[in-house]
């Protein structure tokens, strides 16, 4: 699909760096303001979408491709998972083992930040896949599926 | 009260839009009315008066803890607004490719079963 | 401390005024951009409500929503004209809706139901006061989703993770080429 006008196409170029870091502040501080790894997953997808939008696939594709996008997806969900294992050597499962470090600090609090970071790659890679297929599926009128059909 | 009867009047409109209607784009919209109106009342069910967010600052006394809201409540809802993004992106796929077989996007002529 | 009451009353009176129209009107992309309109009064009723972390979710994912909408639904068909109307459906539905909004109202109204504004916070006393020395955490719902609770935000993100693949699933072209390749071949 091809992209927009130049102006659009400009202000994506100022514009999108600030969102990706401002989605990375809302994953890493999700444990001392709000936010966490499902905002923060969302505004990145954002970010991808607008480039997406903005410039056409190709240069979306060269930024984030799609087997990449399908990696870091399931990536997400397995590290989760395996956290989830880590706590279970130590009691029981999902309980929190890695080392705490003081009260209000940014690597503080043992599993939660390595989990909002593992859940903020899965949502914004998978809204981002869901949205680039639903952006370049190619629609092709009623009278050529019909074409198609009978031949 | 009427706080909560006017969610459920929110969510019944919703329900109507879900049933009612012939456009499945409508139906859709009703699903999406429904979601609103259910996280929106199970988080005024965890609602203290004169209640803060429940974060923690620096420096912050016990006694102000019993002034935070319900933070339970807030943690179903954060999960749910995210599957109502997801369940919609799967029904948008579903009109798309309904409207790509049969060419419309009225509810009574596709469900006429055919051959 | 004031009351949020008035404030609350109004934003309700303007969802619902919302959702009328999107309900009624014939256009789609009018009613698309309505419920819009519902979704964003509702990041503000989160907000007066004491929720900051619900309402950033919702203002960014009711963004997504709007332009997934657009994009999937409007470009084509841009009205709804509806043939003939299902009276059988529309009479029975208001009738069974009536008496929904009647229990509703009956049950909102009886002695049990906690009052507006007075939680009963039987399970999350324990988590509000032992959330900071347990986990370190400040925030009091990422504590809970990711600590005390953990096991239903992996039961979140296989939902998440099934519903994208079947999205994807629909949306893919190849079947059909290599049907018609093995066809031939």
């Amino acid at each position: 699909m091809k992209g927009m006008t130049l102006i659009v196409r400009t202000i994506t170029d100022f514009v999108v760096g600030f969102i990706v870091v401002f989605g990375t502040y809302i994953v890493l501080y999700g444990h001392l303001t709000p936010g966490g790894g499902f905002a923060g997953g969302v505004i990145i997808a954002c970010a991808f979408i607008l480039l997406l939008l903005a410039h056409g696939k190709e240069v979306a594709f060269s930024k984030l491709g799609e087997n990449t996008a399908h990696f870091l997806d399931s990536a997400g969900a397995l590290v989760f998972l395996l956290l989830g294992w880590v706590g279970m050597s130590a009691g029981w499962f999902f309980m929190n083992t890695l080392p705490r470090g003081e009260q209000f600090s940014l690597f503080s609090s043992g599993m939660i930040l390595p989990a909002n970071i593992a859940i903020a790659f899965k949502v914004g890679s998978s809204l981002f896949l869901a949205f680039s297929a639903l952006a370049i599926f190619r629609r092709r009128s009623f009278r050529a599926v019909i074409e198609e059909e009978l031949t | 009260m009427m706080v909560y009867f006017l969610c459920l009047v929110l969510m019944t409109m919703g329900l109507y839009c879900l049933v009612a209607k012939k456009n499945i784009v409508k139906k859709v919209l009703g699903i999406v009315i429904m979601d609103y109106a259910v996280n929106l009342y199970i988080i005024v069910i965890g609602y203290k008066t004169g209640g803060v967010a429940p974060i923690v600052e620096p420096g912050m006394s016990e006694g102000m803890y019993a002034r935070f809201v319900d933070p339970l409540p807030q943690a179903l809802v954060l999960t749910s607004i995210v599957i109502g993004l997801g369940v919609l992106a799967l029904m948008v796929s579903m009109c798309v490719r309904l409207y790509e077989k049969h060419g419309t996007f009225d509810m009574s002529a596709i469900s006429k079963l055919r051959g | 401390m004031e009351s949020i009451t008035p404030q609350l009353y109004a934003l309700l009176v303007f969802m619902i005024v919302g959702s009328v129209i999107a309900i009624e009107t014939r256009n789609l992309l009018s009613a698309v951009i309505s419920v819009s309109a519902v979704g964003f009064a509702l990041s503000v009723a989160f907000l007066f409500l004491g929720a900051p972390d619900i309402a950033i979710t919702q203002l960014v994912v009711e963004v997504l929503v709007l332009i997934i909408l657009i994009r999937g639904t409007i470009l084509i068909d841009n009205t709804a004209i509806e043939t003939h109307r299902d009276t059988l459906a529309v009479v029975s539905s208001l009738i069974f809706f009536g008496l929904l909004l009647g229990f509703g109202a009956m049950i909102f109204a009886s002695e049990g139901f906690p009052e507006f504004g007075e939680p009963l916070m039987r399970v999350s006393k324990v988590y509000v006061q032992t959330g900071l020395p347990a986990t370190y955490a400040a925030n009091i719902v990422t504590a809970v989703i990711l600590d005390f609770r953990a096991y239903d935000t992996l039961g979140e993100a296989t939902v998440l993770f099934a519903s994208i693949l079947g999205a994807l699933a629909l949306l893919r072209r190849d079947g059909k080429v290599s049907r018609r390749e093995v066809a031939t071949a």
